[in-house]
């Protein structure tokens, strides 16, 4: 009801400035850092590469794996190391996100393991971290049909707005959760979508503008993404 | 693991090289490559620091919790020291919980800063016998080129300069941290001390190994000082050091603390 | 006239400059994303790393998009080394079977020398011709599905015992060889040196000392560092001969 003005006076349908940037982890076969605002990751990817043990191996296709995990100093009370539950959840349904755009068929019983690493946390983590994945895997040189951009989405108050903040997620009015809170993946270009997770309470006409709202702002990524692949490094100049 | 890491002939091409004072880049033997240090990188930290020498990189985060002392040091403050050698900074780590290489390089760390009494751990007691402060360090590697556990123990010793007490409340008979909001007092900290890694392949010592030099090594000797005062060594390896080659690896420790030092000194 | 030499020679070093800036910012239009329509058109036929999609060519790689007789490729920036037939490969062997050499050569598959394609004799032992931890410089004989068969029979083939090994993503492999052999027959005559340039991103340099290996070392990371920019061959010829000299 209440909620008119967010509280870092974004637009409702802005999101946080964003940072992108290749190469951040040398030794991988591509990386990459994606920040909305202060929630900060890295994704670095090696790949396709040979899987043991053997009885994992897929002969119809490559094995995606994608490992979540927040620095135990990322968050405001330190997350024990190794991971939680929710990381491992987390992990799984970004490997789903990220499947649809790869063609794993043309690596028959390989890997492609994608290690993602939150480094500074303030709400939308795994967004931020599909997104330094997308990234990380075209640098890999991997064939995808096309990148994959998330955002998350939600109601606060009455309102709907894009990129929410830890504060926005924890909002609450009268005492009560007043915040819902969903997770968006789709493809660039056509906008399917590839992960969607949600909690909290909205009515499906509400949730049909807020993935409306979800598609813009993954318009504006998906072109961050394009603007940070197609820079070449001042390296090579 | 690598072809290049472990083959023989690189091997003998880097014993060669370092017969003749050279490496396989343009570095002598006590030469450290560059020290890039980046404090202040993960806000949510009560104190934090991101260390790249060449191209390895590190990163260091310190959370302060409130929890009850240790029974037989009821008036002092925690330390912890985590390390993780993350799958994502090196093709040859493996996911799962921290192996040996990560157990000795957190315990490492621990040494060098516990023993020197960096951190004084007595100013840190809330309540004697019931509730002290505990300082959580976590280190991780972020990309693997050699001497992971210099850039490790400079990047803890800068995160903990740059730390503030978090703030506290009673509540009832209690104490707890109110996350998230720090005081403007700053760890109670004494002079830092510095750790250099020697590295031996075949009778040949040198500072700062990177990947390569690493994995070709027979033994590494890392040694934490403050001024003159050694308070930690721990050897690794199967090789052995002989008494006089202790003392190079000594003498050789102390030059690659100067450079150290020179990089350190303004966040210090 | 020493003055006027020198201005002119600046003037030159600035126009190859302006030029090779040129090109680049030219390549950089050039460089296509996964999913993105590089050209549209029934006469294009989609080669390596693009699809068809109607009438669309759409790139599936990271990389430089070319198009020659309307045939278009892109040429990726990165990736892993996908063994083919003929490729010259350097790998270290990981385990010994009773017919044969299990070999790393940095490819997502298996790969395995044959005892039979090698010139050894059958013997019992077989790791007294190559053991565990070898360098091997090899061929790509054969390549299934799902494994790689490689082969050190021809002359040149077989293990390295000196010298040193680098390694360069494959993808600058092309670059480091240069057209027609120029940049490595460049970097071998200036610095000296025997080189074996792997397909799959292994180098191998073998020189009369250290200092020349290392060199050339340096003059392939340096290719490798700036693959796109042009006259590459001239710059790293000069840039060795300045250091030959010292």
């Amino acid at each position: 009801m209440a909620y008119t003005k967010r509280f870092d006076g974004r637009a409702f349908d802005e999101t946080r400035p964003i940072k992108a940037e290749l190469g951040v982890v040398e030794n991988a076969d591509g990386s990459a850092l994606f920040a909305f605002g202060d929630t900060v990751a890295i994704a670095a990817v090696y790949g396709p590469r040979q899987l043991f043990p053997q009885h994992l191996q897929n002969p119809q296709k490559a094995l995606l794996r994608f490992y979540y995990d927040m620095l135990s100093f990322s968050v405001k009370e330190r997350k024990k190391p190794g991971p939680s539950r929710r990381s491992l959840e987390i992990s799984d349904v970004a490997t789903q996100a990220l499947e649809p755009a790869l063609m794993l068929e043309k690596f028959q019983n390989c890997v492609i393991d994608v290690y993602a690493q939150v480094l500074q946390a303030n709400a939308s983590t795994r967004t931020a971290c599909i997104n330094a994945a997308s990234l990380a895997l075209a640098q890999a040189g991997l064939p995808m049909k096309d990148l994959v951009v998330s955002v998350s989405v939600g109601k606060i108050g009455e309102s709907l707005v894009v990129d929410l903040t830890k504060e926005e997620e924890d909002y609450q009015e009268g005492g009560k959760k007043a915040a819902t809170d969903i997770a968006i993946a789709m493809l660039g270009k056509t906008k399917h979508i590839s992960l969607l997770q949600l909690d909290g309470a909205i009515k499906p006409d509400e949730l049909f503008k807020a993935i409306e709202m979800a598609k813009k702002a993954a318009e504006s990524i998906y072109q961050a993404q394009i603007k940070t692949l197609k820079e070449i490094s001042k390296k090579w100049v | 693991m690598g072809v290049i890491e472990t083959s023989k002939i690189m091997r003998n091409t880097i014993i060669g090289l370092l017969r003749n004072g050279k490496r396989l880049d343009e570095r002598k033997l006590d030469e450290f490559r560059e020290i890039e240090i980046i404090p202040d990188i993960s806000k949510n930290a009560e104190g934090s620091c991101k260390v790249k020498i060449g191209k390895t990189v590190v990163m260091a985060g310190v959370k302060i919790d409130i929890g009850e002392p240790f029974p037989d040091s009821p008036d002092e403050g925690i330390l912890v020291v985590n390390a993780e050698l993350l799958p994502l900074s090196y093709a040859g780590f493996e996911p799962g919980p921290p192996g040996i290489d990560a157990i000795e390089l957190a315990r490492a760390v621990d040494r060098g800063i516990r023993e020197s009494g960096f951190i004084d751990l007595k100013k840190l007691c809330i309540e004697e016998g019931k509730k002290v402060y505990s300082i959580f360090i976590d280190i991780y590697s972020i990309n693997h080129d050699g001497n992971l556990v210099d850039a490790s123990f400079l990047a803890s010793v800068i995160a903990l300069k740059r730390s503030f007490l978090p703030k506290i409340e009673k509540a009832y008979d209690d104490y707890r941290v109110v996350y998230g909001e720090k005081t403007k007092n700053p760890l109670p900290l004494q002079k830092p001390p510095f750790l250099c890694s020697i590295y031996k392949v075949a009778d040949n010592f040198f500072l700062d190994a990177n990947l390569v030099e690493e994995k070709v090594s027979d033994a590494r000797l890392s040694v934490a000082f403050t001024d003159n005062t050694i308070h930690a060594m721990q050897k690794n390896g199967s090789d052995v050091l002989s008494t006089d080659e202790l003392k190079v690896a000594v003498e050789l420790a102390k030059k690659g603390i100067q450079q150290i030092k020179k990089k350190a000194e303004k966040f210090l | 006239m020493q003055k006027k030499i020198k201005e002119e020679k600046e003037i030159t070093e600035k126009a190859i400059e302006k030029q090779a800036e040129k090109e680049q910012k030219e390549k950089q239009k050039l460089i296509v994303v996964p999913g993105e329509t590089i050209v549209s058109g029934m006469d294009y036929l989609a080669g390596e790393g693009c699809i068809r999609e109607g009438k669309d060519i759409v790139a599936i790689k990271y990389g430089l998009a070319t198009i020659e007789n309307n045939l278009v490729k892109v040429i990726p920036l990165g990736g892993t080394y996908m063994p083919r037939v003929d490729n010259v490969v350097i790998g270290q062997v990981v385990d010994i079977t009773f017919n044969g050499w299990i070999v790393d050569i940095f490819s997502p598959y298996q790969s395995f020398l044959p005892l039979a394609e090698t010139t050894a004799r059958p013997r019992q032992d077989i790791s007294e011709y190559f053991d565990i931890g070898d360098i091997l410089v090899m061929k790509v004989k054969a390549v299934q599905p799902r494994s790689v068969t490689l082969t050190a029979k021809e002359k040149g083939l077989g293990k390295v015992t000196s010298g040193l090994i680098t390694r360069v993503s494959p993808v600058r492999v092309a670059r480091i060889i240069g057209k027609k052999g120029s940049m490595i027959a460049t970097i071998k005559e200036v610095t000296k040196t025997k080189i074996v340039v792997g397909q799959n991103g292994l180098i191998w340099i073998k020189g009369e000392n250290a200092e020349s290996e290392l060199l050339a070392k340096e003059a392939i990371e340096l290719v490798a560092e700036n693959p796109l920019l042009d006259g590459l061959t001239e710059k790293v010829k000069e840039y060795l001969e300045k250091k030959v000299k010292k």
